[in-house]
């Protein structure tokens, strides 16, 4: 029993350690997503789902076009940060968002078509 | 649409230029039901596009006869429109049975889905079956895509300037082809930008106040619906360049249905979509693509027949649908 206590007791330590060793943002709960893979933007009716997204640095956006017209995602500001090619139905655009800061970006066919990432 | 009179006199003529623009205006809103009106000697005649053959030649030609089409969108195959190629010829078919066979035609953009090559050449292959040999474009945003025009330009570029902007003659009636589809700014509308702008004040300046002005652009030059991007940000300075001349004649596409505004002097238009119809401002959440039963399809597809009468203000500018 005792050695079994010990090989849990170490067993735990070290998934402490790993845990703390990977940064203090993948223990924040309720925030920002977690860092995973990837996450969805969907383009349809002239519009990005969700507008306004808050993700945490690392994390991969991929944004796919549902409508039936083609768009385009292009980072609002010179020097633009992304610029996807045109997207036709079920084409798709990703991004890997590894630096903090806010990223608005809108559709170059549609411009009053606007969209953020947040990236925390 | 309740049946009119056929012939309207002149009842009111606030600005002395032969011009009653009340019946100018109820003219204009049979138009998207296919009458025609021709202005001749100061009074507005109408007749429904049925009769046409039965007024002749002479009395409908006037100087000069063109045809403006747009949004073919070649390489759109969704629900709204599986065959732009079917559509598209049934609009140059329509071209080429006009009682007066248009001299050129101008294209208003959007001309291309997807700014592929091969649906640029499907269209060139296209518009070579019309008696129109001559066409005019102008590039929609959909023209654009990928490479900010470049392919737009090596096609259809020659004797252009900037994004492909550019102005000709034709019979005494001035034309210029603006591109209001570059650069387009984040929660924005069209724009013509500054270069463009000085292009045209000074490409107008030494014109007499007496020639006819065509200008075509893709974009709406006036505010149709803002929400939607139905509109140019900076067209109100384009037009301060044109106030001296006595006919202005706008003409657009982009919205894919026609609709027309008379404001003093200056005619705007917007033309159908050999393609696929939009909904009108505000009726749907967004303007994309709007399905109708396939037999109601080419009744709200079509093409403009513009005529111009020398020594008359206004250019007659009549819709008619493909089906």
């Amino acid at each position: 029993m005792k050695r079994y206590l010990c090989i849990l007791a170490f067993a735990t330590s070290a998934v402490a350690v790993a845990l703390l060793a990977s940064g203090p943002k993948s223990l924040a709960a309720g925030a920002p997503q977690a860092a995973a893979a990837t996450v969805e933007v969907k383009i349809d009716n002239f519009s990005f789902g969700p507008a306004e997204l808050k993700v945490s640095a690392g994390t991969t956006v991929t944004w796919i076009n549902r409508d039936d017209i083609p768009h385009t995602v292009v980072s609002t500001p010179d020097p633009k940060v992304f610029k996807s090619k045109v997207l036709d139905t079920d084409e798709k655009f990703s991004f890997t968002f590894s630096k903090p800061g806010t990223y608005p970006y809108f559709c170059s066919i549609h411009p009053k078509m606007t969209g953020k990432v947040i990236v925390q | 649409m309740s049946k009119k009179a056929v012939n309207d006199e002149i009842l009111h003529d606030h600005n002395n230029d032969g011009i009653d623009r009340r019946g100018f205006l109820k003219c204009m809103a049979w138009a998207g039901t296919g009458a025609f009106c021709v202005i001749k000697g100061g009074v507005l005649n109408s007749y429904s596009l049925s009769k046409l053959s039965e007024i002749g030649p002479s009395e409908a030609a006037g100087e000069l006869s063109f045809v403006q089409i747009s949004d073919s969108h070649m390489g759109f195959n969704k629900p709204a429109n599986p065959d732009v190629v079917g559509t598209l010829k049934a609009a140059i078919d329509k071209v080429n049975g006009l009682a007066t066979p248009p001299q050129f035609m101008l294209h208003t953009g959007d001309i291309s889905h997807l700014s592929k090559p091969e649906e640029f050449d499907t269209v060139d292959q296209i518009l070579k079956g019309s008696v129109a040999k001559d066409v005019f474009f102008v590039p929609g945003e959909h023209d654009l895509l990928n490479d900010d025009g470049k392919q737009y330009l090596e096609r259809y570029g020659k004797g252009t300037k900037g994004a492909g902007w550019y102005s000709f003659d034709k019979k005494g009636v001035h034309f210029i082809g603006l591109v209001n589809v570059l650069n387009l700014k984040a929660g924005g509308l069209g724009t013509l930008g500054h270069e463009q702008l000085e292009w045209m004040e000074d490409d107008v300046k030494h014109l007499k106040s007496s020639t006819p002005i065509v200008v075509f652009a893709h974009i709406p030059l006036w505010s149709v619906y803002p929400e939607w991007g139905w509109g140019t940000e900076d067209s109100a300075q384009a037009l301060a360049y044109l106030k001296k001349f006595g006919s202005v004649t706008v003409l657009n596409g982009h919205i894919h249905q026609t609709m027309q505004k008379v404001e003093g002097k200056v005619t705007f238009h917007t033309a159908a979509s050999t393609a696929f119809p939009q909904p009108a401002p505000g009726k749907a959440d967004s303007p994309g693509p709007m399905k109708v039963p396939a037999d109601q399809l080419r009744g709200i597809l079509g093409i403009t027949d513009v005529n111009y009468v020398r020594g008359q203000h206004a250019l007659a500018v009549v819709d008619s649908n493909l089906g």
